[in-house]
């Protein structure tokens, strides 16, 4: 049985101007101890998903139907009692944003024991040695020290490793990372990721690594869900799908990562911006900025449909092969060309 | 802290002076002559002078208002009524307690009222408390103090009879049949009503905006992914950083409100400084104003120091920079 099953998640925001949907049928799972990356612009539903898993999407304005299978138990349907149990306990969360995450009038310390005291029936003072020793784990010199300090008294890189010990204090079988690095710089950036796979491989927690960068999946993940417009539009094993992409949205990703191995003038972009939720494009969701666009595509909604011959690789285009397999080829040797320049 | 403090009480005697001196010029701006109001309209010209003199005021301004800040360093005194020889030390400190009274269960009530009503709006907006507490701030900040003063006099004072329409009890000792912490309060309650009502409107939507701010910050959902009942994540993480700002605004307005308090002592006949300060400006009786307003501003000074530590003591934040 998959750790975590999501099986067509849906989350609706109800506004003023009409219903957003933000996730619109969504279908993956994860294993014990691996980690799936998401992939997508801003907005595209990404992080909706997650805080609909944890159920912490505001309540009053938002539907979440589908299913979330943890262990087992469906976590859309669960009581709030009971999602409060599991979250910090069996399904920790870090965030983008380490400046805003942490609570500025609380020490860190606090913070950290705080997570412990909710869920382990302990006295402060070893919730305060755990914190301590996760503080160490995530590499902060001093850790002892530091727990009396306040948020503001650490770095941004600091304070994301306050996060992740946070979320690795009551050692967590699912870990979920809304864009960690995105707010960090470069070299802050690769040492959280490091941070975070030896951590992996100690605490033996799954994580799903939620990100716009592929370059950050592709350190990290072994499997990797691309959505566009609240739709998966392409899931497959990491090397797979670095190798083989199947979907002109995943090739405009691909396309726009810098590369140093080849002579580039400019950075392929995607044209265009993605698209409203509130009232997405009929069709394929994707074909006002694609580059292959027919007239099935502006009809028709492609399903998720696996690619013939490639184990745990799915797609969601109507293109055929032989082109997918040219344009394909021409990605690799880092010219794709196809209007997109 | 402590090079922080010489700062701030260095910083307060600028402001002291500075009050003092503006008080002074204004009191000299104005074409009137107390000398000649303390003698009478038919006093000789001989006379006129001779109270000129005895008030001091043949003097250079620069000169009284060295004066004055000697008899207020040196004999830690204001000096005697123009109008009445009282001293106004006397004047003064018998006024205060009165002030004091109305402003402090002023704000004690306006905060009793805008607390828990400006919480339980941010957390059901569009409700029907929510909605009606609006109303209840339209209505607050747009009537005139006055008007409110006025209004509840007539009536829960005088249609109803339910309070006192005017006067004051001493809380400690009473007299002349008065007196004690119930007949104190009773009096009380609608000048502190009064004085709440437009205080407690503004605070409402403060407090409102603030909590509604806070549950969107992201260190809040940080709480509920850890898996925090609500009611601590209320408790321990919105509300405490929600209201730090109200602590500051709340410092502020005392002084604020003490100039308030001039329209409601008047209207509720309660004889605290505000009175005091009318009747003054009325008879250019310059100690007792200056006596005022140097009370005043020190309250304000060590209301706002008061807030500063304060405030440094429940904002990590401040600490340090």
């Amino acid at each position: 049985m998959a750790l975590l099953e999501v099986r067509d998640l849906k989350t609706h925001f109800l506004t003023d101007d009409g219903i957003v949907k933000a996730v619109d049928g969504v279908s993956f799972s994860i294993e014990k101890g691996k980690t799936l990356g998401i992939v997508g612009e801003s907005g595209c539903g990404k992080s909706v998903t997650c805080l609909s898993i944890m159920g912490l999407n505001p309540r009053k304005m938002s539907t979440t139907t589908g299913e979330a299978l943890f262990k087992g138990e469906n976590l859309i349907n669960a009581s709030s009692k009971r999602l409060r149990e599991i979250r910090g306990n069996d399904i920790a969360m870090i965030f983008q944003d380490p400046m805003t995450s942490l609570n500025p009038v609380h020490k860190i310390g606090d913070q950290l024991a705080e997570a412990i005291l909710l869920h382990r029936d302990v006295t402060k003072r070893q919730a305060r040695a755990r914190a301590a020793e996760l503080l160490k784990a995530v590499q902060i010199p001093r850790a002892e020290r530091r727990l009396d300090d306040y948020p503001h008294q650490f770095s941004g890189g600091m304070r994301q490793r306050v996060m992740i010990a946070m979320a690795l204090v009551n050692d967590p079988d699912l870990l979920i990372a809304d864009e960690p690095t995105t707010a960090l710089d470069v070299t802050t950036q690769a040492q959280i990721l490091n941070l975070m796979n030896k951590l992996q491989e100690e605490f033996g927690s799954a994580i799903i690594m939620i990100t716009h960068d592929l370059g950050v999946v592709a350190e990290v993940a072994d499997d990797i869900v691309v959505m566009y417009a609240a739709k998966i539009v392409e899931q497959a094993p990491v090397d797979d799908l670095f190798k083989r992409p199947h979907h002109p949205y995943t090739w405009g990703l691909l396309g726009s990562l810098p590369r140093l191995d080849t002579d580039v003038d400019r950075l392929v972009q995607i044209p265009g911006s993605p698209p409203s939720l509130l009232n997405p494009p009929v069709g394929c969701r994707f074909n006002p900025r694609c580059a292959y666009v027919f007239d099935r595509c502006k009809s028709e909604l492609p399903e998720l449909e696996p690619v013939p011959g490639i184990a745990d690789h799915f797609q969601a285009c109507f293109l055929d092969e032989q082109t997918k397999e040219r344009e394909n080829e021409k990605l690799q040797a880092g010219s794709l060309a196809g209007g997109t320049a | 802290m402590i090079r922080y403090l010489i700062r701030r009480l260095l910083w307060a005697g600028v402001l002291f002076i500075a009050v003092t001196i503006v008080t002074y010029v204004i009191f000299f701006i104005i074409p009137a002559d107390p000398a000649r109001l303390a003698v009478g309209q038919r006093a000789t010209p001989e006379s006129v002078a001779r109270a000129r003199h005895f008030l001091g005021l043949d003097k250079p301004v620069p000169v009284q208002y060295a004066l004055f800040l000697k008899r207020l360093v040196i004999d830690r005194s204001l000096g005697r009524s123009f109008t009445n020889r009282q001293d106004v030390n006397t004047v003064v400190l018998n006024a205060a307690p009165i002030t004091a009274s109305v402003v402090l269960g002023g704000v004690i009530l306006w905060m009793a009222i805008a607390l828990p009503i400006g919480i339980l709006s941010a957390l059901r907006p569009r409700s029907l408390l929510d909605r009606s507490s609006m109303v209840f701030v339209l209505i607050g900040i747009s009537a005139p103090v006055v008007w409110i003063g006025l209004i509840l006099q007539y009536s829960i004072g005088y249609k109803l009879g339910w309070t006192p329409n005017a006067g004051y009890c001493n809380l400690l000792n009473g007299q002349g049949g008065c007196g004690g912490p119930i007949d104190w309060a009773y009096h009380l309650i609608l000048p502190w009503t009064t004085f709440a009502i437009l205080f407690a409107a503004i605070y409402v939507r403060m407090i409102r905006a603030n909590v509604m701010d806070t549950m969107n910050e992201d260190y809040v959902r940080t709480a509920r992914a850890k898996g925090a009942p609500e009611a601590q994540v209320m408790r321990s993480h919105v509300l405490r950083n929600a209201l730090l700002p109200v602590v500051t605004m709340l410092g502020m307005d005392i002084g604020i409100a003490l100039g308030g308090a001039i329209f409601t002592e008047t209207i509720f006949g309660l004889p605290g400084l505000g009175k005091l300060a009318v009747q003054s400006l009325e008879s250019f009786d310059l100690p007792m104003i200056e006596g005022v307003v140097v009370f005043s501003t020190l309250c304000i000074i060590i209301f706002n120091l008061i807030v500063d530590v304060l405030y440094a003591v429940i904002d990590p934040r401040i600490r340090l920079s």
